[in-house]
């Protein structure tokens, strides 16, 4: 098994009035319960405006904070996903879904191990 | 006394197959071709001195197999957790074989992996070309014009998207298996395309592709028995393939379809792509590369280039377009209508596409502008046809005919 996180890129600015939005959230709670009833849900939330971002550089001796989002865009990251899922077929299948219930472009992108308390009980 | 060139053949033949089968035991493209080269590097040492083996492909099956366990022993035995894993993989895998097994062919899951639609199209097709057509990394980056460090680097990337990402080395299930199986035939099609519009005159490494397309549409058609697509490019690609002698004329320059000499085409390759498509046709599950097919069909039995069947050609464009629109499709038709209906008929169509540039639009278009008796627009247009020329052979002819339309 695999983990992947699920990204969805949001155009920054725009809020889809309710009647819209609505239906949206309602899908996306069924999706996620598939995913929970399926074994594949790890964790999922959507975020905060990107302007709420706060960056964090180290400079020589001193962390500098500044006002985020750290890139420059038009799109940030809205919300994700992390999924387990045996192949990235099965992967592209939930980001699939989450592509056509958003209508957002979605990333999907593999983890590059599998946490280390799991392959403790999974050897166990 | 066996020649160096024997096991050179037999890499050829069967690296592929010995690669997908590998990867059972190693589960890691890298891992499976290491061990895979190293196996033919041994068989090219000990062949020559001892003889060939009874069963070529099980030796290099077998010897490499041995090769990746030792491998994985080595770095067990350093401590390597994943190495451990990948012995006792191996063990198990190696449990299932008897005597005189046979070790099975992988290819097709391979090659769907290599054509996976997560992977760009020229990761695709440098894989397919290297794993499955066993091109080494020079001879891939000879053949794209691009040098053996980008082409190593394309190659690694993508096995190590491949291995990173997850991609699945499986059959697709049935309800995926068309557009999959489309991905697949595009990869293919696009080498070919990329050694026939190379132009005469450029280097083999270039025009050899075409070679190596039909090789990889042979291995999809045994494979995948019976698809009608495959079938349908295979065809395609091999009545093509039947006139590239004639293709060429004195010095190379170009000789156009209506002025081959006709006996030069290659018959066996034609009566193979025919025996093709007549059964596709009857079959009657007709897709885009069928159709290419059968209008390659007709020109391949059409006794003259006057005696062409020009309306079922037409008829046959009729229907790539309304299944595969494009603007070369209606480039294509065009022609096929400027044979039927006339020159102006011809020129309404390819006025109207967006093809500049296409040495092919090009030299369409200046033809049907001779026809009409309009010089001094079909000389720009055959400059313009020449400027665009892939190949010092195409340049030669559409040059040759711009100084016969000046003198005339």
């Amino acid at each position: 098994m695999t983990q992947y996180l699920i990204s969805m890129y949001q155009p920054d600015g725009v809020v889809p009035p309710p009647e819209v939005l609505g239906p949206v959230m309602e899908k996306i709670a069924e999706f996620n319960a598939d995913l929970r009833a399926a074994g594949a849900w790890v964790f999922g939330n959507g975020l905060t405006d990107p302007s709420s971002a706060t960056v964090l550089r180290h400079t020589g001796n001193e962390v500098l904070v500044t006002d985020g989002p750290y890139l420059e865009g038009k799109e940030h990251l809205g919300g994700f996903e992390i999924v387990e899922a045996p192949d990235l077929d099965a992967a592209l299948a939930w980001g699939r879904r989450l592509a056509e219930i958003t209508g957002l472009p979605i990333e999907v992108r593999a983890f590059a191990s599998v946490p280390q308390d799991e392959t403790v009980s999974g050897s166990a | 006394m066996i020649p160096a060139d024997a096991v050179a053949a037999v890499f050829r033949e069967e690296y592929g197959r010995a690669v997908s089968v590998l990867l059972r035991t190693t589960r890691d493209l890298d891992l499976a071709e290491d061990a895979v080269q190293e196996a033919f590097a041994a068989a090219a040492e000990r062949w020559p001195r001892e003889g060939f083996p009874e069963q070529p492909a099980a030796w290099i099956i077998t010897t490499a197999r041995h090769r990746a366990v030792d491998r994985f022993r080595r770095e067990a035995a350093r401590g390597g957790k994943e190495a451990e894993a990948a012995l006792l993989h191996a063990a198990e895998m190696a449990a299932d074989d008897l005597p005189g097994h046979d070790f099975g062919d992988d290819r097709l899951k391979l090659l769907f992996a290599c054509c996976h639609p997560a992977l760009a199209m020229p990761a695709r097709v440098a894989l397919a070309l290297r794993v499955l057509g066993g091109l080494s990394t020079p001879q891939i980056a000879a053949a794209f014009l691009v040098s053996e460090t980008t082409m190593g680097q394309r190659i690694s990337r993508a096995k190590a998207k491949i291995r990173d990402a997850g991609i699945p080395y499986r059959v697709p299930a049935a309800a995926e298996l068309p557009e999959r199986l489309a991905g697949v035939l595009a990869v293919v099609y696009l080498i070919y395309n990329e050694g026939y519009s190379a132009g005469l005159g450029s280097p083999r490494a270039r025009t050899d592709l075409c070679a190596e397309a039909v090789r990889l549409a042979r291995l999809l058609d045994r494979l995948l028995p019976g698809e009608p697509e495959v079938q349908g490019l295979l065809a395609l690609m091999l009545l093509s393939e039947s006139r590239q002698a004639a293709r060429a004329g004195d010095a190379g320059i170009l000789v156009p379809l209506a002025e081959q000499d006709r006996s030069r085409w290659d018959a066996e390759l034609i009566s193979e792509g025919l025996a093709i498509v007549h059964h596709c046709l009857q079959r009657g599950q007709l897709g885009p590369y069928q159709i290419q097919a059968a209008i390659q069909a007709v020109h391949s039995t059409a006794p003259s280039a006057s005696a062409t069947d020009w309306p079922r050609i037409l008829r046959l464009y009729g229907m790539l377009s309304r299944i595969s629109p494009g603007p070369v499709v209606e480039l294509n038709r065009a022609v096929a209508l400027a044979e039927v209906e006339g020159a102006a008929a011809g020129l309404g169509v390819v006025d109207g596409l967006a093809l500049g540039g296409y040495h092919v639009f090009h030299a369409v278009r200046a033809d049907l502008l001779r026809r009409l008796g309009r010089v001094d627009e079909a000389v720009k247009e055959y400059a313009e046809a020449a400027r665009h020329a892939p190949g010092p052979g195409e340049r030669a002819f559409l040059e040759a005919r711009l100084r016969e339309l000046q003198s005339g």
